[in-house]
C-alpha cells in the first residue's frame, strides 16, 4: 500500500469513528490531530505521521469531500506559519505536548512578538529587555505591528537578555503568556482608518524559564525558523488567473467602458501581463516544491505581489475617476482578516502599502537576494562586534 | 496547470547542447565570423542537426522527424540564446517547420528540415506579428515575381517558403532568387532582400494559416531565447561584480548595484515561468493564444534591459566591441521587434482577454 493509500485509509477510519455531521467541530478537530492527519508532516504523537508534506493534499482532499469541518487556517496563521515550526524545532518534549494539540485546533490563537518602534529591518537591535529573577524572566517593554495580540493566548516573544554582548548573541526567545496581567494591548490605527494591528506593552511580565524556546542567548537563531517560514507563508498563494487585485480592475473595465481611455489601456495590459506571469511564477515554485526541488524564487514572490498589489491598486483608484475621489469608510474597525476584496478601491490602494514593509521591506528582501541567491558580498557591518548596549540609537 | 518545470530528459538535452556550446561557440570566434561574410557556422548546425538530431523536435517520426515537442525545443533555444549561436535554429527548426506543418504539400520538404540537411526560411519579414499582414509576391502561372526585405537567416536558407498573391505559400530554391543580405543590427541572426524575378516555385498550401501558426511558433519560442540571453546577462554580470574591485570593495558588494541585480534575478526567474508556460501551451496545444501572447509581451522588455543592466553594470569594459555583452545586447534588442513587439502582443491580448481598447 502507498503512503497516499495509507492516509485515505486512516482518514476514512477517521472519518467513520467522528462522523463529521454528529460531532462537534472541537471534538472532531482534536480526534483529527490524535489521528496523526492535522498536519502529516509533523512527528507521530503531534498531530502528525512524519509523512511528506505534499501528502497533506490527500488528507485534506478526502475530508473536503465528507464535509468535515478545518480549523480555520487563515485566522490561526501566525500559529500555524511561524510558533509551529519553532516550536517544533526547537521547543522541549513538554513544550510541544503542551502547545500544538490546541495552536492547531485554533483553541488557542498566537501572535508574534517581535517588532519594536526602534527595531524593524535591523530586528536584532531589540531592546525589549528580559531579566533573570528566581526560576524564571521578568519582562519590560514595547512591541508594535503585532496582528491578533487582542484575540491572542499565547505569543512567541524575542527579548534580549544580555546587553553586554553584540546585539545577534544577546537575544532569548519565549512563549509570553497573553493573559499575564502585565501585558497590555492597544489598537494601532492605520492609514485605512481600521487598526489589524496592535501595540503591546510590557510591565514587569514574568514568564517562567521553561518557557524559553531554545537556549538563553540562542534566540535569534530561534527566530530565523520564524521568519523563514514568515516569508514562506506570505509569498505562497495559489491563484486562478485574473485571482489577485487585477481581477476587479478587470471587471470594472469590462463592465464600464466609459471609464475608458488609451493610457489607461495600455497601463491596464501592461499589469494584467505582470500579474499573470506572477501568478505563473508562483505556479512554478509550488512545483518545484511539490518535486521536492525547492527553488529560491520564494524570497522574490513577496516583492513581485507587493509592486504589483501597490501599482494594480493605484490604477484601480485613477480607472474609477470621480468615484476615486471616494473612500467607503474610515471608521476604525478590529478585522480579524485582511479582506482585500470586500472593500472599495481606495482600501486596497492604502493597504497594499504595507506589502512592501510587512514581513520585511523590499529593500531588505533585495538585500536577501542579492546575498543569499545572488551570492554578493555583504554590506560592510559596523555593528557586529559592538556590544548592544553601545549601538547608536 | 500546466507543466512548468523541466524534465530529467530535458536537463539532459540541456546539459548536451551546453557542452557542444562551450566547445565550439565561443565569443571570439562568434565576432570573428560576424565581421565575415559569412555569419553563420556550418559546421555547429551540422553537429546539432545531424550530429544530435535537434532539427527534427517539432516533426512526428512518421514524417522524418524526432517526434518532440516544443518544449524541448525551448530547452534548445534557451542555451542558443545563452551563447547567441550563429545557426538558423528558430528560423528553419521552428519557424519554417511550423509553416511545413501546416501545408498539405510539403512533406518531402520537412524530412530535409528535421534532418537538417535542408535549411529553410519563412519568407516573412521577422519583424511580423502573428496575425498580422505580411508581404506577398505576385503570382504569375508558376513563376514568382517581387521582393520581400528582412528575412532572417535568408542567407544560409537552401529553401525559401514565400507567400503570393494568390493565397498560396511557395517553395522556391535558394538559387532561383537573388539573397542580398542587409547590414542587420543583430551580427547573429542576420536579415537579407530576396527578389524573385520570374522564379519558378511550387505551391505547398496556403499562406495564412501556415504563416500565423509559424509566427505563433516562433514568437512563443523566442521567450525561451530571450530568457537565455537574459540569463548569460545576469550570470556575466553577478560574475563581474564580485571580481572588479574599485574603493577598495568588490563593486558588488555596493547597495545600489546588489538590489539593480536582485530587481533584474526576479526578473528573469518570471520570465523563465512565462517561456515554460509558452512552450507547454504550444506543446499540448491548451490555452495556447493567450500563453505565447503574455509571454512574448514580457519577454522582450526583460532580455533588452538585462542586457543593458550588463553593459552599464560593466563599466567601460562593456562598451568595447571585444567585449561579449555587445552580441547579447543586440539579439535583445532584434528579438523585441522579431515575430511583434511587447506593444503588439499587448493588443492581441486586449482581444484574447477581453479587455477592449475605449
Amino acid at each position: 500500500m502507498t503512503d497516499a493509500d495509507e492516509l485515505r485509509r486512516r482518514t476514512q477510519e477517521l472519518l467513520a469513528a467522528h462522523p463529521p455531521a454528529e460531532t462537534g467541530r472541537l471534538d472532531f478537530l482534536r480526534a483529527r490531530f490524535d489521528a496523526g492527519l492535522a498536519w502529516v508532516h509533523f512527528p507521530e504523537g503531534l498531530g502528525g505521521l512524519g509523512l511528506p508534506r505534499s501528502l497533506q493534499a490527500v488528507v485534506d482532499a478526502e475530508l473536503e469531500a465528507a464535509g468535515a469541518p478545518d480549523n480555520d487556517p487563515r485566522r490561526i496563521g501566525i500559529g500555524l506559519g511561524m510558533a509551529a515550526p519553532t516550536i517544533l524545532q526547537y521547543g522541549t518534549d513538554e513544550q510541544k505536548a503542551r502547545f500544538l494539540r490546541p495552536l492547531w485546533t485554533g483553541e488557542e490563537v498566537w501572535c508574534q512578538l517581535f517588532s519594536e518602534p526602534g527595531a524593524g529591518s535591523d530586528l536584532a537591535a531589540l531592546g525589549t529587555r528580559a531579566v533573570r529573577e528566581g526560576d524564571g524572566w521578568v519582562v519590560n517593554g514595547q512591541k508594535v505591528w503585532t496582528s491578533s495580540a487582542h484575540l491572542a493566548r499565547w505569543a512567541i516573544l524575542i527579548a534580549r537578555t544580555d546587553p553586554d554582548v553584540p546585539k545577534h548573541r544577546g537575544i532569548t526567545y519565549f512563549v509570553c503568556d497573553m493573559t499575564d496581567p502585565g501585558v497590555e494591548v492597544r489598537p494601532l490605527r492605520q492609514i485605512t482608518g481600521e487598526a489589524e494591528f496592535n501595540e503591546v506593552f510590557l510591565t514587569g511580565v514574568r514568564i517562567p524559564d521553561d518557557r524559553r524556546l531554545g537556549g538563553t542567548g540562542d534566540g535569534w537563531r530561534v527566530a530565523q525558523t520564524t521568519l523563514n517560514n514568515e516569508r514562506v507563508a506570505i509569498g505562497g498563494m495559489r491563484l486562478p488567473r485574473e485571482g489577485g487585485m487585477i481581477g476587479p480592475v478587470a471587471s470594472t473595465w469590462r463592465e464600464r467602458p466609459g471609464l475608458r481611455t488609451h493610457d489607461l489601456h495600455q497601463r491596464l495590459l501592461k499589469l494584467w501581463v505582470e500579474a499573470e506571469v506572477a501568478r505563473l511564477t508562483g505556479e512554478r515554485l509550488r512545483q518545484q516544491l511539490v518535486a521536492g526541488q525547492p527553488g529560491p524564487e520564494g524570497a522574490g514572490m513577496k516583492l513581485a505581489f507587493a509592486r504589483l498589489n501597490q501599482e494594480i491598486s493605484g490604477l484601480e483608484v485613477e480607472l474609477r475617476g470621480e468615484e476615486g475621489l471616494l473612500y467607503d469608510d474610515w471608521t476604525m474597525r478590529r478585522p480579524e482578516l485582511v479582506d482585500f476584496t470586500g472593500r472599495d478601491a481606495g482600501y486596497r490602494y492604502l493597504r497594499s502599502k504595507g506589502n512592501s514593509i510587512e514581513g520585511g521591506t523590499s529593500e531588505v528582501l533585495l538585500n536577501i537576494v542579492a546575498e543569499r541567491v545572488l551570492g554578493l558580498p555583504a554590506e560592510p557591518r559596523t555593528d557586529k562586534d559592538v556590544a548592544w548596549k553601545d549601538l547608536a540609537r | 496547470m500546466s507543466d512548468l518545470l523541466y524534465s530529467e530528459e530535458e536537463e539532459a538535452l540541456r546539459a548536451a547542447v551546453r557542452d557542444l556550446l562551450t566547445d565550439h561557440c565561443d565569443t571570439t570566434s562568434v565576432l570573428a565570423r560576424a565581421e565575415s561574410d559569412a555569419p553563420h557556422d556550418p559546421a555547429l548546425w551540422k553537429t546539432l542537426a545531424d550530429g544530435m538530431g535537434l532539427a527534427g523536435l517539432l516533426v512526428p517520426e512518421d514524417r522524418g522527424g524526432q517526434g518532440a515537442t516544443h518544449r524541448e525545443a525551448a530547452v534548445v533555444l534557451e542555451e542558443l540564446g545563452r551563447a547567441v549561436a550563429p545557426v538558423p535554429y528558430l528560423t528553419s527548426a521552428v519557424v519554417a517547420t511550423e509553416a511545413l506543418l501546416a501545408c498539405a504539400d510539403g512533406d518531402d520538404l520537412l524530412g530535409g528540415l528535421a534532418s537538417g540537411r535542408v535549411i529553410g526560411a519563412l519568407a516573412v519579414g521577422l519583424h511580423t506579428a502573428p496575425g498580422a499582414a505580411f508581404a506577398a509576391v505576385r503570382a504569375d502561372g508558376g513563376a514568382l515575381h517581387g521582393e520581400l526585405t528582412g528575412i532572417a537567416d535568408a542567407v544560409v536558407a537552401d529553401v525559401l517558403l514565400v507567400p503570393a498573391d494568390d493565397g498560396g505559400l511557395y517553395a522556391v530554391t535558394a538559387d532561383a532568387v537573388t539573397v542580398t543580405p542587409q547590414t542587420s543590427l543583430d551580427l547573429t541572426r542576420p536579415l537579407a532582400r530576396v527578389a524573385l524575378d520570374a522564379a519558378p516555385g511550387r505551391r505547398v498550401g496556403d499562406a495564412e494559416p501556415a504563416v500565423r501558426r509559424a509566427l505563433r511558433a516562433g514568437a512563443g519560442l523566442l521567450a525561451s531565447e530571450q530568457l537565455g540571453v537574459a540569463e548569460w546577462a545576469l550570470t556575466e554580470t553577478v560574475r563581474y561584480l564580485k571580481d572588479r574591485k574599485q574603493f577598495n570593495r568588490p563593486v558588488g558588494g555596493f547597495q545600489a548595484l546588489k538590489h539593480r541585480l536582485a530587481q533584474l534575478w526576479l526578473e528573469v526567474v518570471s520570465l523563465r515561468a512565462a517561456a515554460r508556460a509558452a512552450a507547454d501551451a504550444l506543446a499540448t496545444g491548451e490555452d495556447t493564444d493567450v500563453s505565447v501572447t503574455v509571454a512574448q509581451a514580457y519577454a522582450a522588455p526583460v532580455a533588452v534591459r538585462a542586457a543593458e543592466e550588463a553593459l552599464q553594470l560593466h563599466g567601460g569594459i562593456g562598451m568595447t566591441w571585444e567585449h561579449p555583452v555587445h552580441l547579447r545586447l543586440k539579439r535583445a534588442k532584434a528579438d523585441s521587434i522579431a515575430y511583434g513587439t511587447a506593444g503588439a502582443h499587448r493588443e492581441a491580448l486586449a482581444k484574447l482577454v477581453d479587455l477592449r481598447a475605449p
